[in-house]
């Protein structure tokens, strides 16, 4: 057990839990505008225009094929080259977690809405409702209790993928715990094990809750 | 673009990419394994084991592969056990894809209607029976749309490979950035390279999905 | 009656759900030939009974015995006992990835280990005599519903068993197909087959029953010849059940 008490020395947890909120941070502002867009996207996919269907189908298909450290460094590197503009780890990461969000929100709100039964449609305007009313009081409750539960399994995923920043420079937890263990080095030489199984454990503190509410959600939304 | 520079660093491209499409494969193998495991440990509610798996399920869903991956390559040294970057990324993928997997095959198993359990024992087949001529045909349809899923989703997760120091598409790439400023042609080389591996696996996918719904009907 | 002629000899058999009591302490006996009905008000441990008569479920009291070889859930011999004991059940057992043919011949070849060529002659004699020989390589998904339950009475049948039981084989039938499933059954009493039958088809019951078991509550409340239970039941419950069967004005 050499080496763990190097978790608990000065602030290191403190710091450590400070680089995981930095990840946090990028993932909720990420979720926030994937939400805000994928409305508009997966709304974009339920019209009945052929040519927008298709080009919201294209955007989705585009950014699932490739893996999104690629899409972040197309663009890292790629924007700051093609623009002049100098992007910030931050930013860059922002964007492509808000891109590969969005398309993923439109898709799930598109398979909430298609999977709401024609019968229920049919039922709450042979009751007399308005479309409005029945968009108020039937469908949309229903769609969003739909999709509770994947927008919350999405930001296990969003947490999980934020991880990526520290590949472009991000000071956050990893690097954060890199610097606690060079700090440590000659002092502790296996702080490598603790630091690294700590934060494994921190990222499970943090997205198991989630998981949880999730599969709960969706046990109840099959009843 | 300059086309050049591509075609000097092109074959470091196709080098990497066959270093990731080696590993892929070897994690994915092992990860249908484990999956296969698992999901039988769950499915029979062997004792004990049950408990095990499902605390490596959550583990394995709930962090991410980079995180897995500097432990197993930085951490566990520290602890005596040194593995090779291909060993990390072999296991890392494993670790992580075990436990997709076990999802996608204990759905498969669950979709089969208890009365087929049933009336298959009260035929008198035994349980491997049931197991082999009832259970596996019929889960299976269920199964693999979501394992084809896992493939992908493996293959696009060995991009974090470069973190542990494997030479991989994702190390190139950057190397190329870093060395030569080629950013165009560099990215354009990576998304091509992706392409032509998750590409065709995704049609062919996509088009077994959709054989496989028709025979269900 | 002697013993040498019972197939089923249920003793004392209790059957709980946690602190619900399903069967309770029911004994009873099953002689070749003879078809038994069992009804009553669902919950009664009409389905249950049949379940542990095939050791689907486990016991918490009593004995099932087939040939008085104990039928015990769980148990190894249970594979050899269930081969002699077909069953059929309200819906969806048909195996839907495979035709009615590899359905029918699946256990005698693989449990049996009996001969391709026998079983597939039984098979399209069998499947001749429910008016399904033109069925033999159509899939599930193919059939009518009663077709489907015609089909699950042949795969039992095939099986030689020495008694069926049938667990509301029409309930999830439409009205038009009972008749022709119904009819299946008849024909099979008409030719000694034994058989335990739970229904809620009262006018098939009294047609098809040797004896009526009335059950309510887990235990047995009346048993009758048919034409007593159906036109003079005894007990005031079995008089209550009967009429919610009956409209007036």
């Amino acid at each position: 057990m050499q080496g763990i008490e190097v978790l608990f020395m000065g602030n290191n947890m403190l710091r450590l839990w400070g680089g995981l909120w930095v990840t946090l941070r990028l993932s909720l502002i990420s979720i926030g505008l994937s939400l805000f867009i994928g409305l508009f996207v997966g709304a974009f996919m339920l019209v009945k225009n052929p040519i927008v269907k298709a080009i919201c189908r294209v955007y989705i298909e585009i950014v699932r094929i490739m893996p999104q450290l690629v899409w972040l460094f197309i663009i890292f590197f790629g924007i700051t080259k093609l623009t002049g503009i100098d992007l910030d780890g931050e930013t860059a990461a922002v964007i492509m977690l808000t891109i590969w969000g969005a398309s993923e929100v439109g898709d799930l709100v598109r398979a909430a809405f298609s999977s709401i039964p024609s019968h229920q449609f049919e039922s709450g305007l042979s009751l007399g409702l308005s479309r409005v009313q029945l968009y108020v009081y039937i469908i949309f409750p229903q769609a969003v209790r739909g999709l509770v539960p994947d927008v919350i399994n999405l930001s296990t995923r969003m947490i999980k993928t934020t991880a990526l920043v520290s590949l472009i420079g991000v000071t956050e937890v990893l690097k954060v715990g890199k610097q606690i263990i060079d700090a440590n080095r000659f002092e502790y030489p296996n702080a490598a094990l603790w630091v690294y199984a700590a934060i494994f454990l921190m990222y499970f503190i943090i997205c198991f809750p989630l998981s949880l509410l999730s599969r709960k959600l969706t046990k109840k939304r099959g009843e | 673009m300059d086309w050049s520079f591509i075609q000097k660093f092109a074959p470091m491209y196709v080098e990497a990419g066959l270093l990731t499409v080696t590993i892929g494969v070897f994690g994915i193998v092992l990860s249908v394994a484990i999956g296969l495991v698992c999901a039988l440990v769950k499915y029979y509610r062997i004792p004990v084991a049950r408990q095990i798996v499902a605390a490596y399920i959550e583990l394995s869903r709930n962090t991410p592969l980079i995180v897995q991956l500097f432990f197993l390559y930085f951490g566990l040294p520290k602890a005596g056990i040194l593995l090779s970057s291909e060993a990390c990324g072999v296991i890392g993928l494993a670790f992580l894809g075990g436990s997709y997997m076990a999802e996608s095959f204990l759905g498969g198993l669950k979709s089969v209607n208890k009365i087929q359990l049933e009336s298959a024992e009260s035929l008198g087949l035994r349980r491997w029976q049931v197991m082999r001529y009832i259970v596996i045909p019929q889960a299976a349809r269920v199964s693999i749309p979501a394992l084809a899923a896992n493939v992908i989703f493996l293959l696009k997760e060995t991009s974090v490979f470069s973190a542990v120091s494997l030479a991989d598409l994702m190390y190139v790439a950057k190397d190329l950035i870093g060395m030569y400023y080629k950013t165009n042609e560099a990215l354009t080389m990576l998304v091509a390279a992706y392409l032509v591996l998750i590409l065709p696996i995704s049609i062919v996918f996509t088009v077994l999905e959709r054989r496989l719904r028709r025979a269900g009907n | 009656m002697t013993m040498e002629e019972h197939i089923i000899d249920i003793e004392h058999l209790t059957k709980k759900f946690g602190d619900n009591v399903i069967i309770s302490d029911l004994s009873l006996s099953v002689s070749q030939g003879e078809v038994v009905v069992l009804i009553g008000p669902s919950g009664c441990g009409k389905s249950t009974l049949l379940r542990c008569i095939n050791g689907l479920e486990p016991v918490q009291g009593g004995s099932v015995k087939l040939h008085g070889e104990p039928v015990e859930h769980g148990k190894s011999s249970l594979y050899n006992i269930r081969q002699k004991i077909g069953m059929v059940f309200q819906s969806y057992d048909l195996f839907p990835h495979m035709t009615v043919m590899k359905n029918v011949t699946l256990a005698p070849l693989k449990v049996q280990g009996r001969n391709k060529d026998e079983v597939t002659g039984q098979a399209m004699e069998l499947l001749g005599r429910v008016g399904l020989a033109d069925k033999a390589d159509a899939y599930p998904s193919e059939l009518s519903g009663g077709q489907k339950q015609r089909v699950a009475i042949v795969r039992s049948l095939i099986m030689n068993p020495d008694i069926m039981l049938l667990d509301e084989i029409t309930a999830a039938l439409d009205p038009e197909m009972v008749h022709e499933v119904l009819n299946v059954v008849l024909d099979l009493a008409k030719g000694g087959t034994t058989m335990m039958i739970v229904t809620h088809e009262m006018a098939f019951a009294e047609a098809v029953a040797d004896r009526v078991i009335f059950l309510d509550g887990g235990v047995i409340v009346e048993e009758d010849a048919p034409e007593v239970f159906f036109h003079s039941p005894k007990t005031e419950r079995a008089q209550r059940f009967l009429k919610t069967f009956t409209y007036s004005k």
